[in-house]
């Protein structure tokens, strides 16, 4: 890819060049949404059978410990799930992987603005998974707070077994990752704002680019406030700074030393976490619609309807997501006219993903549609996106939010925006793009199977969870029946972890799928979807330096159909003549 | 295969309303409620279902004709059309209408949750002290005033009056909880380092589960409680022999 010279390690990895960093970032991020998946397997199975032996992944997790769960061990479980998906496979998955191997293409450009900076911050990354996964490894066990890590449970040692080592590896971690992510950011900002190939004016961006500018700026805005919120939580386990703790606490019958309550405030960490990581929500799901906005057109062969719209959509969606933190903080003592503030910005940021929504209907409504696997992704997200978003509504409503917060509601809303949403369009993504990646065609039969077998898998397991939530059952219990209430869930509950399962073992036809085109998937041209945007110009894959000719840019990214000359599209560096 | 894609989105549509119109009578759904404000919220919850359905309903249906239609053309070629301001401003009007609708409309609710202004006047019926993995409550006693000889101590349960408005003060001692009770649609979290008021309003004598709900560690899960409302005159019968056993047990400690 970055030429024949440099052999093995200078091409794949200590490679500065764009490319391949964001194939390090697919490879490392793609293992921890594996790690992730494996973790949410054992979750489901205390779920459905609590305290009960479990099979494969109880030896693996747990090992010598036993293969029965713990309430301890559960509490970690969860904790490295959520920290692992959204902070270690999900987030890099978009930016760095995407965002490094597609921006500089998409604006024309030879490589990122700072191609050194770029490697160093995936290795800053690999740094931040390692120690991640070291986390575990220490006395204690991993982090058992959350991936919230809301004080003091986080910060006393004596409140939780994790918080002690595991919790302060789990701080630097995060902290680290920050400061990766900060860079990968910086980078893609400085790349779209200065690097765009003559022509490629700011209403010429494709909406994949948008969507990762728009995301890495906004990670730009939010991410240093959490990264310092998680040195100070730091300062206050190593130095007892008592930023977050209040004064007076006794934690298992006994005071925490008296240099650790110094009158802090738990409610400051939940205002300093979630000014970014609401923020973060956005930073994964505005690139993802990007990627959808465009296999849409490419395959309904109709441009994007609403460009500009669509455009001030994914911006004031950024904006947005910076005032809405709150709306996590409803139940936590914010105040009756905090919430009210709260709960309108938050239904503001309804309006612009309704649409968008329409916007991408509008978009294949009469167009000559493609039923690639791509395609079947990106409608897949369409619909399940809607379903995350309007679930949002009953969120967003304070008084029924007080009700639902905290309960399996929240956790089928997120999970449909960002597994329903945002990985069914990572898949449509690696469908369209993989064959730019590698110069090799993914198989369309098994890409559709892999699709129809997921998409009802994943209803399967987080459609009765908006019922579980309903009913009242909270979040992160490691076995619902203490309560009479939720009793009559069992059922519920083992229907889900059968899906869950069902679900895991359906990603395999994707690695299969992978695996055979790496090595024997058909070679592609330059353009196999007869796309308009400017990683089409090029060869698949691209050489170092991206492009073989001058740039010209001449038109929008999305001239398709009837208007657009002798074929049904016209790509972007073809003269307007 | 347009087939295929057509029949999965309608499933789609058809698997979630029939699945939402089940739940109830399999009891996966809201639990009976309790309070005065919880018929308010069930009241909100149902509209924004509405709301939701119909929402749904529109984008399922728009989408499986969109695609049936776009995935049988196969001569010819879509039309290049890049927008519709009418559209744009069309569907951006209604959407925000719809939510200032709900946004206004659950004002009232909130306001009877949580406005300050409708607080009870006193002190508080109860103390609730909230602990890893416990809950314990200091009742205020007959003379309805905390920090006097006759205040009761209970683990596990709390009891409350029925029918009246109740004023609970929440506090924790260690890390974050969460005061849950579904049935009365309340949950407000216990920080430590500050005190939380809570009001509500039992509308019929029973019991009702309490749910620790914000993760406290790893007890979290078995962190159980009770609240009992009892009728007026029953819940004074209540602190009267409680406040007997507890001189009674005081004196035998003296002696």
């Amino acid at each position: 890819m970055s030429g024949a010279r440099g052999g093995f390690w200078r091409t794949w990895i200590f490679s500065v060049d764009h490319k391949v960093v964001g194939i390090q970032y697919l490879v490392a991020s793609a293992s921890m949404l594996f790690l992730g998946g494996l973790l949410a397997m054992a979750i489901r199975w205390q779920l459905a059978w609590p305290w009960t032996e479990m099979p494969i992944v109880g030896q693996l997790v747990f090992g010598d410990v036993g293969r029965v769960m713990n309430p301890a061990a559960y509490t970690a479980l969860f904790t490295m799930h959520g920290t692992a998906m959204v902070f270690f496979a999900i987030l890099p998955l978009l930016t760095g992987a995407f965002g490094n191997f597609l921006v500089p293409l998409l604006v024309g450009a030879p490589d990122m603005a700072f191609p050194r900076l770029n490697a160093a911050s995936f290795w800053i990354f690999l740094a931040a998974c390692a120690t991640f996964l070291a986390s575990a490894f220490v006395e204690g066990g991993a982090s058992n707070s959350g991936w919230t890590a809301y004080p003091p449970l986080a910060t006393l040692p004596s409140a939780a077994p994790g918080s002690g080592s595991g919790q302060s590896l789990w701080l630097v971690a995060i902290v680290v990752l920050g400061v990766s992510s900060i860079l990968n950011a910086l980078n893609a900002v400085v790349t779209v704002v200065k690097m765009r190939a003559p022509g490629m004016t700011w209403m010429r961006l494709p909406l994949t680019a948008w969507g990762l500018f728009v995301a890495s700026a906004l990670q730009l805005a939010a991410l240093p406030v959490l990264t310092a919120g998680g040195i100070l939580q730091l300062c206050d386990r190593w130095i007892g700074t008592g930023f977050y703790t209040p004064v007076g606490l006794i934690v298992n019958s006994v005071a925490p030393d008296a240099v650790a309550t110094t009158g802090g405030s738990p409610l400051l960490w939940q205002h300093l976490f979630w000014f970014y990581s609401h923020p973060a929500v956005y930073v994964m799901v505005l690139p993802a619609m990007g990627f959808v906005s465009d296999i849409l057109s490419v395959n309904a062969r109709k441009p994007v309807f609403g460009y500009k719209p669509m455009v001030w959509a994914i911006t004031s969606i950024a904006g947005l997501g910076l005032i809405v933190w709150g709306h996590h903080m409803f139940t936590s003592g914010l105040g009756f006219e905090m919430g009210r503030a709260f709960m309108l910005s938050t239904m503001l940021i309804a309006l612009p993903s309704a649409v968008k929504t329409f916007n991408w209907i509008a978009t294949i409504w009469g167009g000559r549609i493609r039923l690639t696997a791509a395609m079947c992704f990106a409608l897949g997200f369409v619909a399940l996106f809607v379903i995350g978003g309007l679930s949002g509504l009953w969120l967003a409503a304070t008084p029924v939010d007080v009700y639902l917060h905290d309960t399996y509601l929240v956790v089928a809303h997120f999970h449909y925006i960002v597994f329903g949403g945002t990985v069914l369009a990572i898949f449509a993504a690696l469908h369209h793009w993989i064959p730019k990646m590698t110069g090799r065609a993914l198989s369309e039969t098994l890409g559709r199977w892999h699709f129809l077998g997921t998409f009802i898998a994943l209803n399967c397991v987080f459609l009765p969870m908006h019922q579980l939530g309903i009913a009242g059952m909270i979040r992160r219990t490691a076995d619902p029946s203490v309560y009479e209430l939720f009793d009559r869930l069992v059922p519920l509950n083992r229907f889900v972890t059968w899906s869950a399962f069902a679900l895991f073992a359906w990603q395999s036809l994707f690695v299969v799928n992978l695996a055979w085109s790496l090595f024997r998937g058909a070679r592609v041209g330059r353009n196999p979807w007869e796309a308009t945007t400017l990683e089409w110009e090029t060869t698949s894959p691209p050489p170092h330096g991206n492009f073989d000719s001058e740039l010209v840019i001449s038109c929008g990214p999305y001239e398709y159909g009837d208007a657009a000359g002798e074929r049904d599209f016209r790509p972007q560096t073809r003269s307007t003549a | 295969m347009r087939h295929a894609a057509v029949a999965l989105i309608l499933l789609l549509l058809v698997g979630v309303l029939a699945f939402f119109a089940v739940s109830p009578e399999h009891g996966w759904w809201l639990p009976p409620s309790a309070s005065t404000v919880a018929t308010e919220i069930d009241g909100l919850f149902d509209a924004i279902g509405i709301v939701i359905a119909v929402g749904f309903v529109l984008v399922m249906v728009l989408l499986a004709w969109a695609v049936w239609h776009g995935a049988q053309n196969r001569e010819g070629r879509s039309r290049s059309t890049h927008g519709h301001t009418g559209l744009e401003i069309a569907w951006t009007a209604a959407v925000a209408a719809v939510l200032v609708a709900i946004a206004f409309g659950q004002l009232p609710t909130w306001a009877a949750l949580r406005d300050p202004a409708g607080k009870p006047a006193g002190g508080p019926t109860a103390v609730v002290v909230a602990q890893q993995w416990s809950w314990r409550f200091e009742h205020a006693g007959l003379d309805g005033r905390l920090g006097t000889v006759d205040d009761l101590e209970t683990a596990f349960e709390l009891v409350v009056p029925a029918g009246e408005p109740v004023l609970l003060e929440l506090r924790s001692r260690d890390v974050i909880h969460s005061f849950f009770v579904p049935e009365l649609r309340l949950k407000q979290d216990v920080v430590p380092g500050r005190s939380a008021p809570l009001w509500f309003t039992i509308s019929e004598p029973g019991t009702f589960e309490l749910v620790c709900a914000e993760l406290c560690g790893f007890g979290h899960y078995a962190m159980a409680g009770r609240v009992r409302a009892l009728p007026r005159a029953e819940y004074d019968m209540w602190l009267a022999e409680r406040a007997r056993d507890q001189r009674s047990r005081g004196s035998e400690d003296a002696r």
